[in-house]
């Protein structure tokens, strides 16, 4: 990725276009099957107040503690008598948009650091990135719970924080893009033939950006799910009596002894939650990987 | 010697598998090698001169493949021997030294370490003494101030000093064949000329047989008692040196002869730049390889590829020359 | 080395600063005022006077920084909120706990990682490299509290095998040290065996690839010698750099782990630190983590420098 660009002729001004997601998909099975599993998560997100089949949070002290294939209950019910499937499913609409704001709050802080770093260079470069080296220095859960602790806990500051923690990631990537393209012939030939700043960035840029970008948010939306899942886990995050995943371990851990799938169910969401979006960018990654698609 | 010849290279084909397919690296390369002579193999890169070495060593890469043929050493099939057979006989009995110094030795390894190894994998001697014994290979090699040197590590020696170290490190075994792949290319040309005599200096002294891989013909004149041109794969003229260098009988190597600068040339005769590029080796052309770039060649060429077979002293795979024509460039100017 | 060494120590200063503004300003961004927590419901404003002049707070937020920093300095990191107990000594009294259960984490990971991922590297391509592959992937998706909450449900709660929580000092008992700790750190390490077997195989590829490996087979060094002597001590430079960064950074890792298990380490302490509002506990522990995640960071440019000898030091 970091010297693929120099290669190209400089008197080619190939916008990089993305490769076509269908050939993409035709060509690296593991992008087909990762974004296959992606698109369903985003479907169940979207359906799972049509598809539960019950209130996520209708509390039946009745039916509390009901095994997994219960008749009704297919993957029983907990403390409280919720059923279990139902949490799940609407769990999907807390860790899902969290990973959303969180990725797009590190995409536009980290990208406008980048920009303005790389574009305008100098002291203003300097500072910036003394500014990403700090947050650098600070490991990345523990920069977490520091913002969670001094914002209080809760989900709106929990995706603040693993937006946060994202930052670094998208200005590095931006401003090396930028000075990369900086470099090359073209820009210097259309600049002083008199292109716009503007033009320079939605022309050449972000064109330039896609591939890398879309590798990293796929990478940065397993990190923030898992992030807040953690923070939520820990009782940073999500706070009763939302459907929270991390939430749900973390109650459902006092149960092991007799009803081990509390825990284990929200855990087996996560993970795969997490794993199709990590398996997505990584195979993206291969697929799109100049030095690897000869 | 018990055996014909020390070394002998029966109908190798070797192929290598690459994007858009294989491609046939070495297509049915025979020689002999005997001992104490040296031989030169003369090719543009992708001739598969190298191919041909890496092949006798059993050390293509993992994309590679010997399909076909036999290679005896002594009278041993190396073609049908175990890996750790094998292994008992490189670096042991057939070394190899690389074309880029620069990279052949290992960055974080000391090189009296690196020098002295072939001395503890083969004649399980310990550290201490295989580095007393790099230090006399590096004398011998030409590496001032051996003793010292031999604690120091690879980026600390200029690449002539490397490749001597290359060279010591071939030799510390005393092998009766040394393959020699390119060893003066990444070399400047002063250097070029202390490498090459080294190497002649020990073929001379110990007897060593030696296969000089390079795409220098003026390298070969100087060096090799007998010399074989590859193109495409094959063996394109084989014979003495002396005798393709006066007359070469296939236009590749008439070619490759008229594009060396020569002291001693009419200063009114131009350089001629061998025309064309070289072959595609996916899509080689039927017939003779070498048609499209042939100067000298007939209809016959580019439909049926010849063999290889003696013309006068030499032989060459060439239909002109075989049918009894002379390579003669004056009127082709 | 001593330019070089100088050289880092000097490019970290400004990052170290702006660490300690940021470490500062948490203190004071945070929601409530440290008065009200130290006195609970019996508040009078004298009482809030008396206690932000105690604290400082009154003066300009620049001159408390510089005060602040001058006590952390002299290693005076201030004292809990809740407990009274100087900050200092309340992370150094867990620390042993948090470092058994770091570095026991990190070997496991490494006995994991090192083996398989030169395995992968040497079998690229075949079936035990995608599956290895494959759970390099997953180990990284999965949350470290829940394969610990796994671990505890199978091997502790339904076998039996091995005791959940309850740390014990390694100095103390050895061998009942290790039984306690065992779960906690394969649920720590293996999100790290992951990452440092990815790494591994990647190197390792490379440095395969390199013309020195074919020089040593050209010597008639065996697979093997080659593999492990030839190509681990150069795959084996990249990876230190990500070892380096585990160990400064197993606070971090600490803080789930322990929670899950109950270790009586810096994590849990951190944790329960932001509950009780003890802040400045919290900036201690954030502080601490950041400072050994960059020293860390500076050792590992060091190590590169001194192990690989084409580095200059220039």
């Amino acid at each position: 990725m970091s010297n693929a660009p120099a290669i190209v002729a400089a008197q080619e001004p190939i916008r990089r276009t993305p490769v076509a997601l269908l050939e993409l998909m035709r060509g690296h099975r593991r992008v087909m099957a990762s974004f296959v599993l992606v698109a369903l998560l985003f479907l169940v997100a979207i359906l799972s107040p049509v598809i539960s089949p019950h209130d996520p949070l209708g509390v039946s002290p009745d039916n509390s503690y009901l095994p997994p294939l219960t008749p009704g209950h297919v993957l029983g019910t907990d403390e409280l008598g919720r059923d279990l499937l139902s949490r799940i499913l609407w769990g999907s609409r807390v860790s899902l948009p969290v990973a959303f704001v969180a990725v797009a709050v590190g995409l536009f802080g980290g990208g406008l650091i980048g920009l303005v770093s790389g574009y305008a260079g100098g002291i203003a470069d300097l500072l910036l990135m003394r500014l990403v080296d700090a947050l650098l220095a600070f490991p990345g859960l523990i920069l977490a719970i520091a913002v969670v602790a001094a914002l209080g806990p809760g989900l709106r500051n929990a995706m603040i924080a693993i937006g946060i923690v994202a930052v670094p990631v998208y200005a590095r990537l931006v401003r090396a893009v930028v000075l990369q393209l900086k470099q090359m012939e073209f820009i210097v030939a259309t600049r002083s033939l008199g292109a716009t700043p503007l033009r320079l960035v939605l022309r050449h840029l972000i064109p330039n950006l896609l591939n890398p970008i879309i590798v990293q948010v796929s990478l940065s939306a397993g990190f923030a799910i898992l992030a807040e899942a953690t923070l939520s886990f820990l009782g940073l995050g999500a706070q009763l009596p939302t459907p929270d995943w991390g939430q749900m371990i973390n109650s459902g851990a006092s149960f092991l002894n007799n009803d081990p799938w509390l825990a284990i169910v929200p855990g087996a969401a996560i993970s795969i939650t997490v794993y199709s979006f990590n398996l997505l960018g990584d195979s993206l990654r291969d697929a799109l990987d100049p030095r690897l698609r000869s | 010697m018990a055996f014909a010849h020390l070394l002998e290279v029966d109908d190798i084909h070797s192929h290598l598998t690459v994007k858009d397919g294989t491609v046939s690296a070495v297509n049915g390369v025979s020689f002999t090698v005997d001992a104490g002579e040296t031989l030169g193999i003369v090719g543009e890169s992708g001739s598969g001169k190298s191919m041909t070495a890496l092949s006798i060593m059993r050390l293509l890469p993992r994309s590679g493949s010997i399909v076909r043929g036999k290679v005896t050493f002594k009278g041993r099939v190396l073609t049908e021997l175990s890996e750790e057979e094998m292994e008992s006989i490189r670096g042991t009995e057939i070394a190899m030294i690389f074309q880029d110094p620069m990279t052949s030795l290992n960055p974080v390894y000391r090189t009296g370490w690196q020098v002295g190894e072939p001395l503890r994998i083969h004649r399980h001697v310990d550290t201490r003494t295989s580095i007393k014994a790099a230090v006399d290979l590096f004398k011998k090699v030409g590496i001032p101030d051996a003793s010292k040197r031999v604690g120091e590590f690879p980026h600390m020696f200029s690449g002539g000093m490397r490749q001597r170290a290359m060279i010591a490190m071939g030799l510390s075994t005393s092998p009766s064949l040394l393959i020699a792949d390119e060893p003066t290319t990444a070399l400047d040309v002063t250097i070029q000329a202390q490498i090459l005599e080294l190497l002649r200096t020990l073929n001379r002294d110990y007897g060593t047989a030696t296969i000089l891989i390079t795409h220098n013909l003026g390298v070969v004149a100087g060096m090799c008692d007998r010399v074989i041109v590859m193109y495409a794969g094959r063996v394109v003229e084989q014979g003495r040196t002396e005798d393709v260098f006066a007359r070469p009988e296939h236009p590749y190597t008439w070619s490759l002869l008229r594009s060396i600068p020569r002291l001693d040339a009419d200063e009114h005769e131009p350089l001629k730049p061998i025309d064309g590029s070289p072959p595609d080796m996916i899509r080689l052309p039927t017939g003779c390889k070498f048609t499209p770039r042939c100067p000298f060649a007939i209809a016959r060429c580019a439909k049926e590829e010849p063999e290889l077979l003696a013309v006068r002293d030499q032989l060459s795979r060439c239909w002109v020359t075989q049918g009894g024509v002379t390579l003669d460039g004056a009127d082709l100017g | 080395m001593t330019a070089y060494v100088l050289r880092r120590l000097l490019l970290m200063l400004p990052v170290a600063f702006l660490v300690t503004v940021g470490v500062f300003l948490l203190i004071h961004l945070s929601p409530g005022d440290p008065a009200l927590i130290i006195l609970g419901e019996d508040r009078s404003p004298q009482a809030i006077a008396q206690i932000h002049q105690e604290l400082g707070l009154d003066k300009p937020l620049y001159v408390q920084y510089v005060i602040w920093l001058g006590h952390i300095g002299h290693g005076d990191w201030g004292r809990s909120i809740t407990t009274h107990q100087p900050v200092a000594t309340a992370i150094t009294e867990r620390l042993p706990a948090t470092f058994e259960l770091g570095l026991t984490a990190l070997l496991w990971s490494l006995l994991v990682a090192i083996p398989l991922g030169t395995i992968a590297a040497v079998r690229r391509g075949s079936v035990a490299d995608q599956v290895a592959t494959g759970i390099t992937v997953a180990g990284v998706s999965i949350p470290n509290f829940f394969i610990g909450i796994v671990l505890i449900f199978l091997l502790s709660v339904s076998l039996r095998m091995f005791p959940f929580g309850g740390y014990v000092p390694f100095l103390q008992d050895p061998l009942e040290s290790l039984r306690h700790v065992a779960l906690p750190a394969i649920a720590l390490g293996t999100a790290g065996a992951a990452i440092n077997m990815r790494f591994t195989r990647s190197s390792m590829i490379e440095v395969l690839n390199h013309d020195y490996i074919r020089t040593a087979r050209a010597k008639g060094a065996s697979w093997r010698r080659v593999v492990f002597v030839h190509a681990l001590k150069n795959a084996l430079i990249p990876v230190v750099t990500i070892i380096g960064l585990q160990i400064g950074g197993i606070i971090e890792g600490a803080v789930v782990t322990e929670t899950v298990f109950t270790w009586p380490g810096v994590g849990r302490l951190a944790v329960e630190s932001i509950f009780n509002r003890d802040y400045t506990v919290v900036q201690g522990i954030v502080l601490l983590a950041a400072f050994s995640y960059m020293v860390a960071n500076l050792l590992v440019d060091l190590a590169y420098a001194w192990l690989d000898p084409r580095i200059s030091y220039a």
